[in-house]
């Protein structure tokens, strides 16, 4: 995964996996996973539902509860899969934030905004009760509500969608993490809302350096935010690379699939091609290439045994798909 | 259509007796029960084997000289009451007594509580304010008021104890089940079914009540315990089914006049009756976690995603 | 497609009584979800009806096929006023109008087992002998892509997609005329989105469908339409054919929505003069006076705060291409950002 040139990893993760058990069986929603992200960069983690792609950010700042996690990931040097729940629950929020895409479902509604954001300050920092909600406003201020100074104290109820998200990001910033986790963070929105808060994070990251994972199943918000990008499916990565270079010239045939079968604004009618047959279970996944059964290119290996990511030959950034047949790099 | 989820074809229901089946109070409790019904049948038998029917009187073996109970011994296992009767015998029968009118009661009050929730609940308006309404007036009624103007106008009896009982318990099912009638109201299906062309009384019968049945269901097995209670307390009172005919009830009336010289007449008959209330409520727990809603969604759900 | 009109919509209006609450200063009574929309659907084609959270698309689609009674307005089919039919009365337009839902998890009753509810419309009409409903099942199983030998399993054992294609075995099953589809891919992944996008194409051609598209996505509405109607905050601001909308839309609104969608060209993602829309939409609780969007607009002048404006062709348009404002943009006009107002709600 290319960082920028100098500037050491902030957070490195190798061969994650996550399984969880349940009445019927292990689920495996992670199967060795690995990316880097570097200071102020943006990652893109795309994938279709059970794809994994939450399941990896939430192993690492342990929320995944009574799941097994291998592998390690290095935040700063430190594994924070090896960390002890006290150190852990340091990072969350300090060093990385995490906001959703419901913040509804995030937010106390029988709090007030300002009261939660000055909470969430006061149990990281020793400040004062005014001092932290002092800091709230301008934090509402800072991401765009309007008259932050009367909305600190307005309820989650009396604030639109696009707003609650901004007082989540709010809240996220508010102690200066240097990674932002933003799951499906605009899939609950409008489109002209979604713009807005896309805006409004890129603008935060020039401002503040913020590193920022982005989780999406929206390959558009990709292509808007996107620095870098990691295509996962079925709890595997398929494709990594530059987000240019992902989607002119796409290698891996789950990427091709999903840009195919995408409506564009811009092309006429016709049937779309869509990638025919559903996501494989993740409890007794294939035993090969996850996409093996939807591709229209598999061979025999591909059924018994899971390609490797690995570099694309002929490409100058850095960009790896886990394809027995990576030759095969057919623009869409 | 390739790869359909690996969890093979398991009906909610199917799922829902597989998560009771690996609940070890629910095997407990039901096997609580069962053993309870099991006495319950073989009371005649019991009767047999003793050589005691449950209303004899043995006044030679059964009480000492003095008139007071022989307590449990190899003659009579339990000991014997006031009026030298087997006691063993008298509770086996009493279980006969205690899980019928549970049963049938229970039963009673969830259908009619079912019925008039489900109708207030899809009418809406002025149907559902009349019924809940009516409802209302049910709860506040004192129930042992009534209960006694009914057994002196009617004398007491088993059905009289059935109706009574299913008489004050189908009003809170009703609340319930109308409550989660007007949610159900809103859902999707029930729009759908609507669009379709279906009627009011197709809605409630075939998309509403299978929805509720599960409420019902977890209702019916929590309202067993509370109307064996009821119905202990009405033959405590003297308003349940008369004597010599045994219930736990009415044995722990007479155990009052002898519990100080005979601990046996109180401690076998409220063992019993607090024993199969324990049982039936932990069941109830039991199927309510088993039918959680909750559970009925494949694992992964998500968006359009299958496993 | 022809141009025989299948459903006509006058005026309609859809009121809900709203208990006054404190969040919102009360001073609206009745919340105006659909505030006055005609429109009419032609037989054979794809009418998009495209818009965001609020703006009253769905209570709309429920009025087309009277789940709901409008407040005022007439709804046409085929001639015919059902706006005010009762349940009786509107037994055989059911037959013939059907609807799909979005949720592939809410619109199938959970408790019921896959075969038995898209055999409904048939037990429901009284179609055929009972025996032979379970093939006619079967038959429509395998015709939208689902394995017949499914019947009896209950909706938890499908997947999304799979769920969809029940609801739309169930929809197309009396052979309607017009289906309403609610936001019908809106849930699903996008791997499995197209899948029933072509599925519902399929159908249409070999059913002679018409379909009422709803959706607030507008690449797959621009897909799949031969005419788009953008609706904003219970009005039309535009209806035109799909490709004049995305080449010539005159509506700011329109325009905006437009640019919002994210682009996948670079060299898209440059030419699309991003027209940042502000604040979020206003609610239909307390609308604009005039113009619903001009508090919004960045063209927005007096007249707009003033007088509604009507859905009539403007700028040298033909009657295909209708738009309601006062200033739309001409062929070729921009918007800029500079202009755009910076109004947050």
């Amino acid at each position: 995964m290319t960082a920028s040139p100098g500037a050491a990893p902030l957070l490195e993760v190798h061969d994650l996996a996550v399984s969880f058990k349940t009445p019927d069986g292990v689920l495996e929603a992670v199967r060795g996973v690995s990316f880097g992200l570097a200071r102020g960069r943006t990652l893109g983690i795309v994938g279709e539902s059970g794809s994994g792609k939450s399941v990896t950010t939430q192993s690492m700042v342990g929320l995944t509860r009574g799941a097994r996690i291998t592998g390690q990931a290095l935040f700063e040097g430190r594994d924070l899969l090896a960390l002890p729940a006290a150190e852990l629950r340091a990072v969350r929020g300090r060093g990385i934030a995490m906001i959703f895409q419901s913040p509804l479902s995030s937010l106390h509604p029988l709090y007030t905004i300002g009261w939660q954001i000055a909470e969430m300050i006061r149990a990281h920092e020793p400040v004062s009760t005014a001092q932290a909600r002092a800091r709230a406003v301008e934090l509402l201020g800072h991401v765009g509500i309007p008259r932050p100074e009367r909305r600190v104290d307005d309820y989650p109820h009396q604030y639109s969608g696009g707003m609650l998200q901004r007082a989540m990001i709010a809240m996220a910033i508010a102690l200066n993490p240097r990674i932002l986790v933003a799951d499906e963070p605009t899939t609950a929105l409008d489109v002209t809302v979604q713009s807005q808060i896309l805006r409004l994070l890129r603008r935060l990251q020039e401002e503040f350096g913020t590193a920022i994972i982005m989780i999406t199943h929206d390959l558009g918000v990709i292509a808007e935010t996107a620095d870098d990008v990691l295509v996962m499916y079925a709890g595997r990565a398929m494709e990594q690379a530059p987000r240019e270079s992902l989607l002119r010239m796409p290698r891996h045939p789950y990427t091709q699939g999903l840009l195919r079968s995408r409506p564009r604004l811009d092309a006429i009618g016709g049937r779309l091609v869509p990638i025919p047959g559903q996501p494989p279970s993740l409890i007794a996944p294939p035993r090969g290439c996850p996409f093996q059964e939807r591709c229209e290119w598999s061979i025999d290996r591909c059924s018994s045994t899971p390609p490797p990511l690995a570099d694309v030959a002929g490409d100058r950034a850095a960009h790896r798909s886990a394809c027995w047949l990576p030759e095969r790099g057919d623009a869409p | 259509m390739s790869a359909a989820p690996p969890i093979r074809g398991r009906g909610p229901w199917e799922l829902a007796f597989e998560r009771l089946r690996r609940d070890r109070a629910a095997i407990a409790s039901a096997i609580t029960i069962l053993f309870a019904l099991a006495i319950a049948l073989a009371a005649p038998l019991l009767a047999q084997l003793t050589g005691h029917s449950p209303i004899e009187q043995f006044t030679e073996t059964g009480l000492s000289p003095t008139g007071i109970p022989v307590g449990p011994g190899r003659e009579f296992w339990l000991g014997t009451d006031g009026l030298g009767r087997d006691v063993l015998v008298r509770i086996a029968y009493g279980t006969r007594v205690s899980l019928l009118v549970g049963v049938l009661a229970s039963g009673l009050a969830v259908l009619i509580g079912a019925i008039v929730g489900i109708a207030a609940g899809w009418h809406g308006g002025a149907v559902d304010t009349l019924l809940s309404r009516f409802m209302d007036v049910v709860l506040s009624l004192p129930f042992l008021i009534l209960a006694l103007a009914l057994a002196a106008l009617v004398g007491p009896g088993l059905g009289v104890s059935i109706f009574l009982i299913a008489f004050f318990s189908w009003a809170s099912v009703g609340r319930i089940v109308r409550a989660e009638a007007r949610a159900i109201r809103e859902r999707e299906y029930v729009q759908a079914a609507r669009a379709l062309g279906a009627g009011s009384a197709r809605i409630m019968f075939v998309e509403m009540l299978p929805v509720v049945s599960a409420t019902v269901i977890v209702y019916a097995t929590l309202l067993i315990p509370s109307s064996i209670a009821f119905e202990a307390t009405l033959s405590f009172l003297g308003l349940g089914v008369p004597p010599p005919t045994p219930t736990w009830g009415n044995m722990l009336t007479d155990a009052m006049a002898y519990y100080k010289v005979a601990w046996w007449l109180l401690v076998f008959p409220g063992a019993a009756l607090l024993g199969i209330t324990y049982a039936f409520n932990v069941l109830g727990d039991s199927v309510r976690d088993a039918l959680d809603p909750r559970h009925d969604q494949t694992i992964g759900a998500g968006r359009g995603g299958a496993g | 497609m022809t141009t025989e009109v299948l459903v006509q919509l006058r005026d309609v209006v859809k009121e809900f009584p709203v208990q006054s609450s404190a969040a919102f200063g009360g001073r609206s009574e009745r919340l105006q979800a659909v505030a006055g929309v005609s429109l009419e659907l032609r037989r054979g084609e794809t009418l998009g009806l495209v818009g965001e959270t609020g703006c009253g698309k769905s209570t709309l689609a429920r009025c087309v096929v009277r789940l709901l009674e409008p407040s005022a307005g007439q709804v046409l089919f085929d001639g015919h006023d059902i706006s005010t039919a009762s349940h009786a009365e509107l037994g055989p337009y059911r037959r013939r109008m059907q609807m799909i839902f979005q949720d592939p998890y809410g619109s199938l009753n959970p408790r019921r087992r896959v075969g038995s509810i898209i055999g409904d419309p048939f037990e429901i009409h009284g179609i055929g002998p009972a025996g032979q409903r379970r093939r006619k099942v079967q038959d429509l199983m395998a015709l939208v892509g689902l394995n017949p030998e499914h019947y009896n399993r209950f909706p938890a054992d499908f997947s999304g997609g799979q769920r969809q294609r029940i609801g739309i075995a169930r929809a197309i099953a009396l052979r309607p005329e017009l289906i309403v589809c609610d936001e019908p891919v809106s849930a699903l992944d996008v791997s499995i989105q197209a899948q029933i996008l072509n599925l519902l194409d399929e159908l249409q051609d070999e059913l002679g469908l018409t379909y009422l598209f709803i959706s607030h996505d507008l690449s797959v509405v621009r897909h799949v339409s031969d005419r788009v109607a953008v609706m904003y905050l219970g009005r039309i601001a535009e209806v035109a054919p799909s490709a004049a909308l995305y080449e010539r839309a005159r509506h700011p609104y329109t325009r905006a929505l437009l640019s919002s969608v994210p682009a996948f060209d670079p060299d898209e993602r440059r030419a699309h003069a991003s027209v940042l829309l502000t604040g979020d939409p206003p609610s239909p609780l307390d609308p604009p006076r005039g113009c619903r969007f001009h508090p919004r607009c960045p063209r927005a002048q007096a007249r707009c705060a003033a007088e509604v404006p009507q859905l009539i062709p403007r700028a040298g348009d033909g009657p295909e291409h209708t738009t309601a404002c006062h200033f739309p943009l001409a062929d070729g006009e921009t918007m800029s950002t500079d202009a755009a107002r910076s109004v947050t709600a």
